[in-house]
Parts: C-alpha cells; sequence; structure tokens
C-alpha cells in the first residue's frame, strides 16, 4: 500500500491513470455501440491499420499517436464508402485490412531505428506517456464524446431500427460513416493502452458485459464505461506493483468483468420472468410466436 | 371535396433497370383503409417508400397529406416488415416507442416528464405497459409488433404505412394487431395503408384494394377488383377468386411448371396458418 502511495506521486504514474481515465470512459460509451452494431471485426481492421498509420509516421519521424489517428481514420472512411450495407461490410473489412497490413510491414522493414516503438503500438505504452500526451488523449478523447453525444439518437435509432429510422428521416448511411470515425478516434485511444492486437479488450468486452446487466441503454453505457475504468485504472495500479505489461491486467480485468457479468446475468432474467408473468397470456417464449 | 391523403398520378417506379410497376393513378381518400395486395417481388414495399420519400418514382407525381413525399414526414406513422431484435440487446419496448417520439433529433435527450408521459400512452392504447420495462428481444413476435404499432402512432399522424404486419403472427394475434388498427382510425380518422400478402384478416376494414402483378396494377372496392375476371386479366392467365366461409381465395390453375400463380402463399390461406412449426 506504502509502495502504491509513493507511486502515485510521480508524475509518469498521474499521467498514466488521467489518459487512462479518459481512455477508458471513451472505451466504454463507443464498446456499447461496437457491440450493438456487431462492428467487431470492424474494430480490429480500424486498430491494425492504425498500426499501419503509426508505423507510417514512425518512419518520417513524426508523432506516431497521428499516425494511429490517421490510419484508423483512413480505413474508416474506406470501410464506410465501400461496405456500408452489413452483408457486404465484413467482406469489404477484410480486403481493405489485408492490403493496409501488407503496407504496414513495409514501412517496419524500411525504418532502420529501433522497432521498440512498433512493439509498443502492438502491445500498449501507457506508462511512458508524457504530460503532453496525455493532454492530446484528453483533446482526442472530448471530441469523440461530443461527436457521439451530438449523434447519440439518431444513432441509437439507426443501430437498433434502421428501417424506421430511414423513414423518419434519419441519415442512416452517413451515420454509419461517422461512426466508423468516432471508432477510429476511440480505437487510437485504446491503442495506448492495451496496443494494437489486444484491442477488443476495450472496445468490445466492456460493452459486451454491460448489456448482461442491464435492460436500460443508457445503464448499460454507464456500466460500460465502469468496467473499462476498472480494467484501465485496475491494470495500471497492478502493472505499477508488479511490473508486468499493462495489457496483461486489463486483458484479464476485462475476462473476469465479462464472467461475472455472464454470472449476475441469473438475477436480470429472473427480473424479466417476474415482468412477463403479470403478463398473463404472453407467457409464450419469443422463439415460437416470431417465425 | 377534401385533398386525397394519397394521390399517384401516372407514376412510374424503376428499380435500377427493372421497372416495379407503370402508370399509376391512384386518390386514397383520407380515413380510408387501403389493402395493398400482390405476389412477393411485386413492388409493395417499394410503394410505401415512394411515399416516405425514400425512393423517387421515374415519372409522374405523387402527392402526400397535400405535398410532395418528404423524409422523414411527422405527418406519417411507419411500421416495416417483421426484423427481430437480438435477445441480449439493452433495450426496452418503452425506448422503442421514444424513438417514435425524439429518435430522429440530434444530441443525447435528457429525461423529459412530457416525453414519458406521451410514450406511457402510447404504450396504454396497445395493451404493452405492463412489458414496456423487459428487454424487447425477449418478447414474442406479437408483443414486439403491438410495440412497433406504438412506435408509428406515438407521433400522432395522419396516415399509417404497415408493411406486412402480420406476417409471422399466429391468427390470435393477427386479430389483436388488426383490431389496434381499426381502433386507431376509428379515433382519429386516420388513413391507413396496409401491405399484405392476404387480404381476409382485414376484409371487413377494406375500404379499397390496390392488386399489384408483374408491374401492372388494379384497384378498387374488394367486391369489384377480386373477381375471377378482374384477377385473371391482372394474371394474364387463369385466376379463381372463390369465397369460402367468409374468406376470399384467389387461386391459380396448376400448370406443368407448377400453379400459375408464382406466389402460392396468398392462395390456400386456410392451411398455412395450420402449418405447425
Amino acid at each position: 500500500m506504502d509502495q502504491l502511495l509513493t507511486l502515485l506521486g510521480y508524475e509518469f504514474v498521474q499521467n498514466a491513470i488521467a489518459a487512462g481515465a479518459v481512455i477508458a470512459i471513451v472505451s466504454g460509451v463507443v464498446s456499447r455501440f461496437v457491440v450493438a452494431r456487431n462492428m467487431a471485426f470492424a474494430v480490429h481492421a480500424l486498430s491494425e491499420l492504425g498500426f499501419t498509420g503509426a508505423a507510417g509516421f514512425i518512419l518520417l519521424r513524426l508523432s506516431p499517436v497521428f499516425g494511429l489517428l490517421a490510419g484508423s481514420a483512413i480505413t474508416a472512411v474506406f470501410i464506410g464508402t465501400l461496405g456500408v450495407r452489413a452483408r457486404g461490410r465484413d467482406v469489404v473489412v477484410g480486403v481493405v485490412m489485408a492490403f493496409g497490413l501488407g503496407l504496414g510491414v513495409l514501412f517496419i522493414t524500411l525504418y532502420k531505428g529501433y522497432a521498440n516503438q512498433a512493439f509498443a503500438i502492438l502491445f500498449g505504452t501507457i506508462t511512458g506517456v508524457s504530460r503532453g500526451d496525455v493532454l492530446l488523449l484528453v483533446g482526442i478523447g472530448v471530441f469523440t464524446l461530443a461527436a457521439l453525444a451530438a449523434v447519440y439518437r439518431p444513432l441509437t435509432f439507426a443501430t437498433v431500427d434502421p428501417e424506421v429510422a430511414e423513414a423518419r428521416g434519419v441519415p442512416v448511411g452517413a451515420l454509419a460513416v461517422v461512426f466508423l470515425l468516432i471508432m477510429a478516434s476511440a480505437v487510437a485511444e485504446a491503442i495506448q493502452v492495451v496496443g494494437v492486437l489486444l484491442i477488443l479488450t476495450l472496445l468490445i468486452t466492456p460493452g459486451a458485459a454491460a448489456e448482461r446487466l442491464t435492460p436500460r441503454p443508457g445503464a448499460a453505457i454507464i456500466w460500460s464505461v465502469a468496467i473499462a475504468l476498472f480494467c484501465v485504472l485496475g491494470g495500471i495500479l497492478l502493472s505499477l506493483v508488479t511490473n508486468a505489461p499493462v495489457s496483461v491486467f486489463v486483458t484479464s480485468l476485462s475476462f473476469a468483468c465479462y464472467l461475472v457479468a455472464r454470472f449476475v446475468a441469473g438475477p436480470r432474467r429472473r427480473e424479466l420472468r417476474a415482468v412477463r408473468a403479470g403478463a398473463g397470456d404472453e407467457g409464450r417464449p419469443a422463439a415460437i410466436a416470431a417465425r | 371535396m377534401t385533398d386525397p391523403a394519397v394521390r399517384f398520378e401516372r407514376v412510374t417506379l424503376d428499380y435500377g433497370t427493372r421497372r416495379i410497376w407503370s402508370d399509376l393513378s391512384l386518390d386514397i381518400a383520407p380515413g380510408a383503409f387501403v389493402a395493398i395486395l400482390g405476389p412477393n417481388g411485386s413492388g409493395k414495399t417499394s410503394l410505401l417508400r415512394a411515399i416516405l420519400g425514400l425512393v423517387a418514382p421515374s415519372s409522374g407525381r405523387i402527392a402526400v397529406l397535400g405535398h410532395p413525399p418528404r423524409r422523414g414526414d411527422p405527418g406519417i406513422g411507419y411500421v416495416p416488415q417483421h426484423s427481430s431484435f437480438d435477445a441480449e440487446l439493452p433495450f426496452r419496448g418503452r425506448d422503442l416507442v421514444q424513438l417514435g417520439v425524439d429518435g430522429h433529433r440530434w444530441g443525447i435527450g435528457l429525461p423529459n416528464a412530457s416525453v414519458r408521459a406521451q410514450v406511457d400512452r402510447a404504450l396504454a392504447s396497445v395493451d404493452a405497459a405492463h412489458y414496456a420495462d423487459a428487454p424487447i428481444g425477449r418478447l414474442s413476435g406479437g408483443e414486439q409488433q403491438r410495440l412497433r404499432i406504438a412506435q408509428a402512432l406515438v407521433g400522432d399522424p395522419a396516415l399509417l404505412l404497415c408493411d406486412e404486419p402480420l406476417a409471422n403472427l399466429d391468427l390470435r394475434y393477427q386479430q389483436t394487431i388488426t383490431d389496434l388498427v381499426a381502433a386507431w382510425r376509428q379515433r382519429t380518422g386516420g388513413t391507413v395503408l396496409f401491405v399484405t400478402h392476404d387480404v381476409n384478416p382485414v376484409l371487413r376494414l377494406v375500404d379499397k384494394v390496390l392488386f399489384v402483378v408483374n408491374g401492372r396494377w388494379d384497384a378498387g372496392t374488394p367486391d369489384e377488383v377480386l373477381t375471377s375476371e378482374r384477377m385473371s386479366a391482372l394474371y394474364r392467365s387463369h385466376v379463381d377468386v372463390v369465397r369460402v366461409h367468409g374468406r376470399i381465395l384467389v387461386v391459380g390453375e396448376s400448370t406443368e411448371a407448377g400453379f400459375n400463380l408464382d406466389e402460392p402463399h396468398h392462395v390456400p390461406v386456410a392451411v398455412e396458418h395450420e402449418t405447425p412449426r
């Protein structure tokens, strides 16, 4: 405990915690939409091509954070314009991802310096962020959350009920592209903590765990943020104490959260049965009536 | 003489290079209940999409509630074709209905007592209040469909468009949904366009049918249009329209390739609902 308090006095620890908190909030909110829109594969593509962007920027001696953003944003635009329809989307994602990752390999090969930066991007480096990085990450985070807040209701409409949303004048196709761009900046943020390869632990797991805990959309977002904060801050502190990489703990904690959420989902189901018991003649399982 | 709720003036609609229907002229009076019939792929959904302003006709003019079709027209309520919800989706019936109130607006939307009251009234009007807080993906098809009706009506539209709202429902729920739509029309004097492959569940309500087959169409009262002569002319093959126990069956003759009506599902209606699932 004393050791922890001593650590919390260090500026690099404070930086990591501040950046981690912002990143967790962004990841928690965005992951609810990633899960609801079934976009795990697209997240992975944005992440891996963020790596390509970062590798390219490192080669040009530019900031890898901007490289991440550029790589995933360009990918977002490609996926958004080539494959808005859900059915063709995964195919387009796969095609774009394969090519983009090939470019990443080329950039790494051309780069003659140390490969440390590339390794950091693949597995995360949150304990290495400077005060300037923190401000940059806070800025990107605030911008991402503001954009998501601005489109929250129509994006929810387009996600849950696209036919009626379109009929009500919601620009469903444009929102798909806007959400990909929001995802791109959330990916660039989350990579700072867990790296490219483990991105789904922050952009899928919190949202997937949260939907087991409540039937209310707003409450699901709050749960998702709470879980992401617990995983990221817990991961940073455990990493400081043990010297093992942050991503090891974040992935373990988030997996544990998911298992617990599924385990405690029992009470929610019982509550639902109680609600349905009041329905009297409606007690039939959904699968029988909905054919 | 009031303006029609929907007017088609020599409207032709193409989908890509395929002509869906041509030269459709039809006036739908305010308060009318119109059944839109025809085999799958005959452009019934496209007709609703044209009224919603989501597709533009290749030629001709459409007027909806006195103006050209426009996206997001608040005067229209829309019940889409059956689509299911993920069982784990954290979303309640109440949330679905609320989308009908403010889902198209930008921003987060803070809790609002008047919106909540509006949603509660809509839920009560379809008798869905008691399951409005359950996850929507775990409700039965009939329960979900009642919520869809509430969502379509919560904004107090003048025109209700329903796309196969009775598909996937058992007979009892077909009756429930039909009654809800009928009650709404009675209460508000609203207009209903009801796409269906089977006219029988709504036959007692229907003022007019629009029957679309392979780009051709015919319209009039059920007694005018649903006759062997008019249906044979529309299908361009021998078709019998028979009335049994107050039900209307449109029956094609069998040919070597099967029935001459390529959609036998709207023929032996009485049998279809007994198919075990």
